[in-house]
């Protein structure tokens, strides 16, 4: 929210606005709005509140483990026909906001391909895809607004999955499935797909009476990261998760927007690791580099190698988990997508049989652990606990250099 | 027009009898559509209509299954799907044939000294068409990533280990891999190491 303020309404606004960064410590300096004078009249820029508040807990399916759940208003555009939708993932490892249409009541417009028809998407995971027509919303996180922004809606088309699409692997288009009510991308990309979706792909369809057609999309009209749009704090997200010591029910933190463009965003001498096209770093493990790493906070732990790489047993009635006989204590290194700079995580991977066995009604492992393809170490969830993430947009300018980045 | 006719019926024709993605089958057909397009009318149109469905069905009348578990000559089948180029290494246990997409995707599959595709890998900004480099175990790759998902709420890699089958798949949109085999059909002296 940009606003022109004057007298009386500039404290009122300041104070709010004070109030709801530093909560409470009202009047402190380093909390102000900055302001300008010009001539006789006082401009002030008062910033917006852009604390998303976010909670990992068991999710709408009340079985989630790491999942960072936060609620999404999504409105009619240039209306204020609005709703609020809890319980959607919060995903650094994606671009685009993503709604399940059970879950939606409000009728947003289809977005239409120039030729009048409708574009629908389907959208690969690595275990299967979701399938649904782009609409475009206004989106609302906490104090900040985008306009008219291309999202996904989940399993809202009529159109039967294409071919192309079903063969990414099983439908995710439920809620039992998808374990939320939506996935919230907020990661470095500003699109989802980005160039390559600019020539016909299986991501992108679109729908004539007679059936579905892969299509090309160009960037503005593919389903984009909300943040890119706001009209302030748009250069990247920080999520701010405290730390564990073991198990947990909940865990409150919170998603604030902008990088370094408000008091409570800097940051604060954390190291920047530039991320590459495709959205990856380095991490080296046992003299060992995988250029195909990343962090994703929509990831549920910590997932990296196999078995026969790390010598860690993978759990004998879940082999998507590591279930050592000791908690192991492991350490590698991030580095920037060019190699530079570099620093070392330690982490740690328990027994996930014993901590979901001995801790059934908790939601917060922050030992969570298993296998991944060979390329590369997914730094999950876990990875934010006691640590505030940056992660800043594609092209966007921040005092920490130009995105795409993570910085820690 | 005998365009949307010719598009049709090849497109009809083809689904019968290949599991080959409607959405390419178009794709490759436009193709050949594209490169035909300074045809004048009548007789001669026609004929060359008939020439352009004969050289799609052509390329088309590849082997009908391709992939995981298939006979080299399923390589040209998946090189063809994708549109790609190929390129081949041999070693001394066995033949790798890379393909490569025009977007980007990029599938290995590794060919046992019996002709046998028993490893398959890939990188891309999203994943291949399964159902095409598994072959007959799309079915189960499909079936064991539905129960991952179904048994244990939360978004990870997929990991299928079974017997006759093990699947390794991770990433995200722009950057996905992941590597596929067939443990009894690796040949001697072959580490699962290698397919990736």
């Amino acid at each position: 929210m940009r606003c022109i303020t004057t007298g009386a309404n500039r404290i009122a606004n300041r104070i709010m606005v004070t109030a709801a960064i530093c909560g409470g410590l009202l009047f402190a300096v380093a909390c102000g709005g900055s302001g300008s004078s010009s001539g006789g009249s006082t401009v002030t820029t008062t910033p917006s509140n852009n604390v998303l508040a976010i909670s990992v807990n068991a999710g709408p399916n009340g079985d989630y483990a790491n999942g960072a759940f936060a609620s999404v208003t999504v409105c009619v555009p240039s209306t204020t026909t609005c709703q609020t939708i809890d319980d959607v993932l919060v995903d650094t490892g994606s671009s685009g906001l993503r709604i399940l249409s059970s879950v939606l009541t409000a009728a947003l417009p289809q977005q239409k391909a120039s030729d009048g028809n409708a574009v629908v998407e389907c959208l690969p995971f690595v275990s299967g895809y979701t399938w649904g027509p782009v609409q475009t919303a206004d989106i609302e996180l906490s104090g900040e607004k985008a306009s008219s922004v291309p999202i996904q809606v989940i399993s809202g088309s009529d159109f039967p999955v294409p071919t192309a699409c079903a063969n990414f692997g099983s439908s995710q288009d439920t809620l039992s499935a998808l374990g939320a009510n939506g996935i919230l991308g907020v990661g470095t990309m500003a699109q989802d797909c980005g160039q390559g979706c600019e020539s016909p792909s299986p991501i992108y369809w679109e729908c004539p009476a007679s059936g579905c057609v892969e299509a090309g999309e160009s960037l503005a009209l593919q389903v984009q990261n909300p943040v890119a749009l706001f009209s302030t704090d748009n250069n990247g997200v920080i999520i701010e998760l405290p730390a564990v010591s073991g198990p947990e029910a909940t865990l409150s933190g919170s998603l604030i927007f902008g990088i370094g463009t408000q008091s409570n965003n800097a940051l604060n001498g954390a190291t920047v690791y530039p991320v590459d096209v495709n959205g990856n770093f380095i991490t080296t493990y046992n003299s060992q580099q995988y250029n195909q790493s990343f962090i994703d906070s929509g990831s549920n732990g910590f997932y990296f190698l196999d078995s026969s790489s790390t010598g860690i047993p993978v759990c004998s009635d879940a082999n998507y988990f590591y279930c050592p006989s000791t908690t192991q204590n492991l350490s590698a290194s991030n580095a920037g997508s060019t190699g530079t700079p570099s620093g070392t995580v330690t982490f740690s991977v328990a027994n996930a049989d014993n901590l979901f066995n001995n801790s059934p009604n908790d939601n917060v492992f922050g030992q969570l652990g298993g296998p991944n393809s060979l390329s590369g170490f997914d730094w999950g969830l876990p990875f934010f606990y006691g640590r505030n993430v940056f992660t800043a947009i594609q092209g966007q300018h921040t005092p920490g250099g130009i995105g795409p980045y993570w910085a820690y | 027009m005998s365009f949307f006719s010719v598009t049709a019926f090849s497109a009809n024709a083809l689904r019968g009898n290949r599991n080959v993605p409607r959405g390419n089958e178009r794709r490759m057909l436009q193709c050949h559509i594209q490169s035909y397009t300074g045809a004048t009318s009548g007789a001669a149109k026609s004929g060359r209509w008939a020439v352009i469905l004969y050289v799609a069905m052509l390329t088309i009348s590849l082997p009908a299954f391709a992939g995981l578990g298939e006979d080299v000559s399923s390589v040209q089948a998946d090189q063809a799907h994708m549109q790609g180029s190929l390129r081949t290494t041999q070693t001394q246990a066995y033949t790798l044939h890379e393909i490569q997409a025009p977007s980007g995707i990029v599938v290995r599959e590794f060919v046992s000294p019996t002709g046998k595709v028993f490893g398959v890998a890939w990188q891309g900004p999203w994943p291949p068409d399964m159902r095409q480099i598994l072959a007959g175990y799309f079915g189960q790759y499909q079936q064991a990533a539905q129960a991952q998902v179904n048994s244990h709420a939360g978004r990870k890699p997929l990991v299928i280990d079974q017997p006759g089958l093990v699947v390794q798949s991770g990433g995200h949109m722009r950057s996905f891999t992941g590597r596929a085999y067939i443990p009894e059909m690796l040949p001697q002296g072959v580490s699962a190491e290698a397919i990736r």
